[in-house]
Parts: structure tokens; C-alpha cells; sequence
């Protein structure tokens, strides 16, 4: 039987490089294997002997678009070694900055990168021409969540305000009130976007994925919490190792995350979103039942409707933090090193990240592991994609080209943390 | 302008964290009036319309640190009429330069258990180290109003304006009391200019993220960084950042700690 290849560049609209090959067989596929050639910057090697101060600086590097993500799991990480409490009002303003890289990242993703696809575009600056009022306002949230990362942090990218033990400096009530007004503006815009993105056509999909994400006592969760899944996991995030594995494989620079006993598993909005439905407060629940989802969605395609429901959370929930905002005496606590192994985890716009420790007496960094997200992902996505192309591997090259780019997309891959290119190759034989 | 006369911009990427190119996409205001003055030809993170080359304006984000990188930018530079590398990763080596000082096999063991199926370079060095740079944006990450500029400048054909004082300069403009006098070690009188001084701003030393200005007195810093109680082993790593592969900057954490 004649082997066919259908080969495409690479991805777009991901962050990071990366290809994927289609094995196909008899009508079957054999395999599905997202190659990712993101060259490997080696974090977790050059962390060794640096300071555990230079931690939020340095792992923010990692990525571009998640920032926060690195610095707050670093930070939890640090703090846990060194026996450190963070609460009351700087427990509050950590909680009020993920907010805003959670508005800035999710915008981005939903409103840039991935809806095209369902509105068949190329991006969305030819979207705008025949969507203008919508890519418009996805830009305005956005630069609400970023007006929100400036005040706290510094700048949007790679901020400079956090630190060990809380901030350098603080805000003032008075700086966070057009803050306030911007947000609630996206607010607004963020229940106009949950309609819109809900109305887009999806397809037919489900899969029965094993969701992981943290789960808090009171809160829709960003810090803090119990690491848990959809099946029968619930432990500390000091745990996390005893349930769950990296493995190298040789088509990705990418380390793949497994659940030990079981293989892949998802996390991100989908995952949290499924773990933790009642936590959102009542208004948030109401709109996503709206636009049409259960407490659970198991379809990966509307995943774009639950990063719109996040948005609006963030939203709600910063200016909850804002108008409960009172400056504390001091932007942090103090530090004292020790040597200890500590451990962090927190959700990132696109799930779990989560961060280890040794240091020494001085707090030198002696050894350091950085399981990002899409790392933790990838066994998903390839079986995601090896059911997508199975149900339509009587179409045409080009179609199953875009649906399975669309796939990939649907997990707004960052692919340049776990470490934007895909060259799709579909081998037949 | 006639969609078919506009320049055509393409964007690439090497080892980086995206955070440079996302600078664009973060240009809100002016995002969509931007697109109506040149042709967004190639930049495969916002779009999946790919256009061949060649270009009029090439940004490259990123450092060269494999093989296959060191061969692309060859290619992109053929392509590329002006080419303007954005970011400390390409204009200085970025964070993963590190591996410069450090022997890269033990780098590779550190983080993978089957070394033999990466392959990467023993360094992490700047897109002019390969070919020729018509100019260099800095910045870990660059400032989204300096992009605009360069973008501008190249549209009406006219060098950027971008300030090469030091960091000390735009504290002084911003009002900020010294970091340095209240004894607080800062790299701002050793930093190219940029950021607009947020680190000082926010009550801490700059920490080197626009990496050397223009003929900088790093002794003479790190002499009163030691006044101010800065161990060797300190001063080293300060140098040793998103911009440790800089010449003044890896000289002088060379002379620091063993």
C-alpha cells in the first residue's frame, strides 16, 4: 500500500515550535506524536547556585505570556522551604495580580489566537475587518488585565514587584481606582464574550479525561490548595511526586507528565473549571450555564467558552480584592533562609505549574524541577489528536491538517515553557 | 497606502520565552492601526497566513543555540531587506547564556535522562554574533513604546531615536530618590536606559535587564556595591543575569567571587 505525506510548516498561533506526525495504517491510526524542537533553555540547570531571591526573576524568563504563573509558584515554593506564612492583604494582592495575567493570557488566547479558527480566519486582524467591535473589545479586556500587571508588578512582561516573602512595593487605594473602572468595563465586555464565543459551531467531541487541578476550601483556586483529579487523587502538593511522572521522549525537547498509575491526563480552564464549578460564585455559574455548559465539559473544542467564563471571574473577583483592598504596614515579611526542600504549586492560565526546591543553609539553590503545564498536557493533546484524525481520515490532507492544528490549539500550548512552529506530517501506509 | 506597496514585516522566533514578539500583540491602541500601515507578511505566533519572503522588516526574538538555529538565520537575514533583533535573548544571549560559563553536558544531564537526544550548542549567543544586525532593540523585555519607535522609524526611513544614557538618567526624570543612597546595591548607573527606571520605582535595585549602556564603569560599581556590604559571590551573579554574556557585563563577573 502507497505511503502518503502531508507536510505543513509549521503551527501557528501557539507560542513555541513544534511538529506533528500522523501515522496512518490500514484506515487506522497507529500514532500520534507532537514533536516539540523548542530549543531547551535548561532553567532547572543554570538555577543551580543562584539565590533563592533571584527565583522570581529568573523562572518568570521561562515564559512571556505566564509570568505571574513562575514567580507565584517559585515564590510558594521558597516560602514552604523557609517556613514562611504570606496571608491577610498580601495573600490578597498575590491573589489580585494572577487575576490580571489570567484576564491578559486567557484575552489573548480567546480572542486572538483562537477564535479564527471557528470564524474561519487566518488571525484576528483579518477577523477584525468583519469582526471589528469583537477583536476591539478582546483587546480593550485585555489591556485591562495588563493595566492590572503594570500597578502591581511593574511592568506586563516579566514584572519586577514580586518578591519572597510579598512585594517591594505597594499600591494605594487611590492607584488601584481607575484600575477598578477598567476592569469593570471588561467585566462587561468579558459576559459579551462568553455569548459570543458560545455560539460558535463545535464539533462532536468528548473525551473522557482524567481533569488535575488544584482544589481550595473556599476559593476558585490560583495559589493555594490540594492537588486532585476527576478520579481519585487528592494530595499535598508536596505529593505531587508520588503520583505523578515526568518522562523524556525522543520526539520532543518536552518532557511528558503521566499520572503514574494510569498515563495522561489535562489541565488548565477545562480541569480546573470541572474541579472546582462550585466554587464560582453564583453569577459566574448562572452565565455559564447560559451559554450552554454543564458543571463538567468534557469537550476540549469548548474549552474557548470556559477561558471566556475565567475571564469573567478574574474580573469579579479582582474587583472583589479591590474594593476589600486596605494597604498593609509592610510589602513583606521577613525571610531567613535554612536549608530545606520546598514546594510550590499554582494554576497558570493554562493549569498546574508546579516547582521544587533544595537549598542549602545560605539559600543557594542546590537542585530545582519545573513541571510546566503544557508538558503535563502533551499525553492529551497526542490522544486528542489520534481521535480527532481517526474520525475524519477520509477527508481531504488539508482538512485534517486544520482540525488537528485546531486541536492543538485548543490548549493554547505554551509551548516555549515546556519548552510555534508544527510541521504536520500524515505518513499512510 | 495600497495593501500591495505596504512593507512587509515577518517576525521570528529563536530560544526565548515569547515575551519580546508578544510585545506587539500587547500594543493594544495601536495594534489595529499598525496593521493598516504595513503588511503583517510572517509571524506565525498571530497568524496562520504565512507569506514568502523576502521582507522589508524582519524582528528576531531569540538566541542561536542549536545547529539547525545557527543555519535559519542565515536564511532570515538573506530574506530580510533591514533586520532588527528584539530583546536581551537576541542581542545579548539572554538567560540561557549562563551555559557560557558552565559546561553544557552537565547542563543537559541536569535536566533530561536521555542526553543523546538533545542536541544544542555549548553557548547561547546573540543574532549579531551570526550575521550582520541593523539595529538592536534591549530589553528583557523590550519596552512596547521603543518597538513602536523602530517600527516607525524604519516606515519613514529615519534612524530610531532611542536613548543609550544609563538608567540613573530616566530616575532622575521619573523623580525616584536613589535606591543607591538609601543603600539598596542597583545596577541602573551600569544599565542602558529603556525600561523607564520601574525597578527603583518600585523601591529595588535594577537588576541589569537592558544590559550595558554605552561604555559603563562597572568597577567603579561594583566597588560601591561592596561599600554597601555585596559579597563577591553577589556582585558575580548580578552580572550574571539576562544579559550575562554581554562583554562589560561578563568581564566584570569575571573578576568577582572564585
Amino acid at each position: 500500500m502507497g505511503t502518503k505525506t502531508l507536510r505543513v510548516d509549521y503551527l501557528t498561533r501557539v507560542e513555541g515550535e513544534g511538529a506533528l506526525d500522523l501515522d496512518v495504517s490500514d484506515g487506522k491510526i497507529i500514532a500520534a506524536r507532537l514533536n516539540i524542537f523548542e530549543p531547551p533553555r535548561f532553567f532547572e540547570a543554570l538555577l543551580r547556585g543562584r539565590s533563592y531571591a533571584e527565583i522570581p526573576d529568573i523562572v518568570a524568563r521561562i515564559c512571556g505570556i505566564c509570568p505571574i504563573a513562575y514567580q507565584m509558584s517559585g515564590v510558594h515554593a521558597i516560602e514552604d522551604a523557609f517556613g514562611i506564612k504570606v496571608g491577610g492583604q498580601l495573600r490578597a494582592l498575590r491573589r489580585l495580580i494572577y487575576c490580571g495575567e489570567w484576564i491578559e493570557s486567557h484575552a489573548l488566547h480567546v480572542v486572538m489566537l483562537h477564535a479564527p479558527d471557528f470564524l474561519g480566519y487566518p488571525d484576528a486582524i483579518r477577523m477584525a475587518a468583519d469582526h471589528g467591535d469583537r477583536v476591539r473589545d478582546g483587546l480593550a479586556i485585555r489591556k485591562a488585565g495588563n493595566a492590572l500587571m503594570r500597578i502591581l508588578g511593574g511592568r506586563e512582561i516579566h514584572p519586577v514587584n514580586v518578591r519572597v516573602g510579598g512585594f517591594y512595593s505597594l499600591p494605594s487605594r487611590t492607584e488601584l481606582a481607575p484600575i477598578a473602572e477598567s476592569l469593570e468595563r471588561a467585566r462587561d465586555l468579558a459576559i459579551g464574550l462568553v455569548a459570543w464565543v458560545a455560539g460558535f459551531p463545535f464539533p462532536d467531541f468528548e473525551r473522557d479525561y482524567e481533569f488535575v487541578g488544584l482544589r481550595h476550601p473556599g476559593e476558585y483556586p490560583f495559589n493555594e490548595g490540594r492537588v486532585v483529579s476527576s478520579r481519585d487523587i487528592d494530595i499535598s502538593i508536596a505529593e505531587y511526586e508520588t503520583e505523578f511522572e515526568e518522562r523524556q521522549v525522543a520526539h520532543s525537547t518536552a518532557l511528558h507528565s503521566v499520572v503514574r498509575r494510569r498515563g495522561a491526563y489535562l489541565v488548565g480552564p477545562l480541569a480546573r473549571y470541572a474541579l472546582n464549578f462550585d466554587r464560582l460564585p453564583a453569577s459566574v455559574q448562572a452565565l455559564a450555564r447560559t451559554a450552554g455548559l454543564d458543571a463538567v465539559c468534557r469537550n476540549p473544542f469548548r474549552g474557548i467558552v470556559v477561558r471566556a467564563v475565567e475571564i469573567l471571574y478574574a474580573c469579579e473577583e479582582a474587583l472583589r480584592l479591590i474594593a476589600a483592598y486596605e494597604p498593609p504596614d509592610m510589602a513583606s515579611v521577613p525571610v531567613q533562609p535554612r536549608a530545606a526542600v520546598g514546594f510550590g504549586c499554582t494554576e497558570a492560565p493554562r493549569g498546574i505549574c508546579w516547582h521544587r526546591y533544595e537549598f542549602d543553609e545560605g539559600g543557594l539553590i542546590r537542585t530545582a524541577r519545573i513541571v510546566p503545564p503544557t508538558s503535563q498536557n502533551q499525553p492529551s493533546i497526542e490522544a486528542d489528536l489520534a481521535e480527532v484524525a481517526a474520525g475524519i481520515l477520509d477527508q481531504p490532507d488539508e482538512v485534517i491538517r486544520d482540525r488537528c492544528e485546531q486541536s492543538i490549539r485548543n490548549y493554547d500550548p505554551c509551548i516555549s515553557c515546556s519548552t510555534h512552529f508544527l510541521r504536520l506530517s500524515v505518513r499512510r501506509t | 497606502m495600497g495593501a500591495a506597496n505596504r512593507p512587509r514585516l515577518a517576525v521570528w522566533k529563536f530560544a526565548s520565552c515569547d515575551g519580546c514578539q508578544l510585545s506587539l500583540l500587547d500594543c493594544e491602541d495601536e495594534l489595529l492601526t499598525l496593521a493598516g500601515a504595513i503588511t503583517i507578511a510572517n509571524f506565525p505566533e498571530a497568524s496562520s497566513a504565512v507569506e514568502e519572503g523576502p521582507y522589508d522588516l524582519s524582528l528576531v526574538e531569540g538566541s542561536i543555540t542549536t545547529p539547525h538555529d545557527a543555519a535559519r538565520i542565515l536564511d532570515v537575514r538573506q530574506q530580510s531587506k533591514c533586520l532588527v533583533t528584539i530583546g536581551a535573548c537576541a542581542t545579548a544571549g539572554g538567560i540561557q547564556a549562563l551555559r557560557n560559563f558552565a559546561d553544557v553536558e552537565d547542563y543537559i544531564a541536569a535536566v533530561y535522562a536521555s542526553p543523546a537526544y538533545i542536541k544544542t550548542l555549548a553557548t547561547s549567543t546573540p543574532i549579531s554574533a551570526h550575521v550582520a544586525v541593523d539595529f538592536e532593540l534591549r530589553g528583557c523585555p523590550i519596552n512596547k513604546a521603543q518597538l513602536l519607535e523602530v517600527i516607525s522609524a524604519f516606515l519613514a526611513g529615519r534612524r530610531p531615536q532611542i536613548a543609550e544614557h544609563s538608567v540613573c538618567i530616566e530616575c532622575k526624570r521619573r523623580g525616584t530618590v536613589c535606591v543607591m543612597v538609601q543603600g539598596t546595591p542597583c545596577l541602573g548607573p551600569v544599565t542602558h536606559a529603556g525600561c523607564g527606571a520601574i525597578c527603583p520605582a518600585y523601591r529595588r535595585g535594577c537588576y541589569g535587564c537592558y544590559g550595558p549602556m554605552e561604555t559603563p564603569n562597572t568597577a567603579a560599581l561594583a566597588r560601591e556595591w561592596q561599600a554597601l556590604g555585596a559579597r563577591p559571590d553577589d556582585i558575580r551573579r548580578a552580572f550574571r543575569t539576562f544579559n550575562a554574556a554581554a562583554e562589560p557585563f561578563a568581564r566584570e563577573s569575571a573578576a568577582h567571587g572564585d
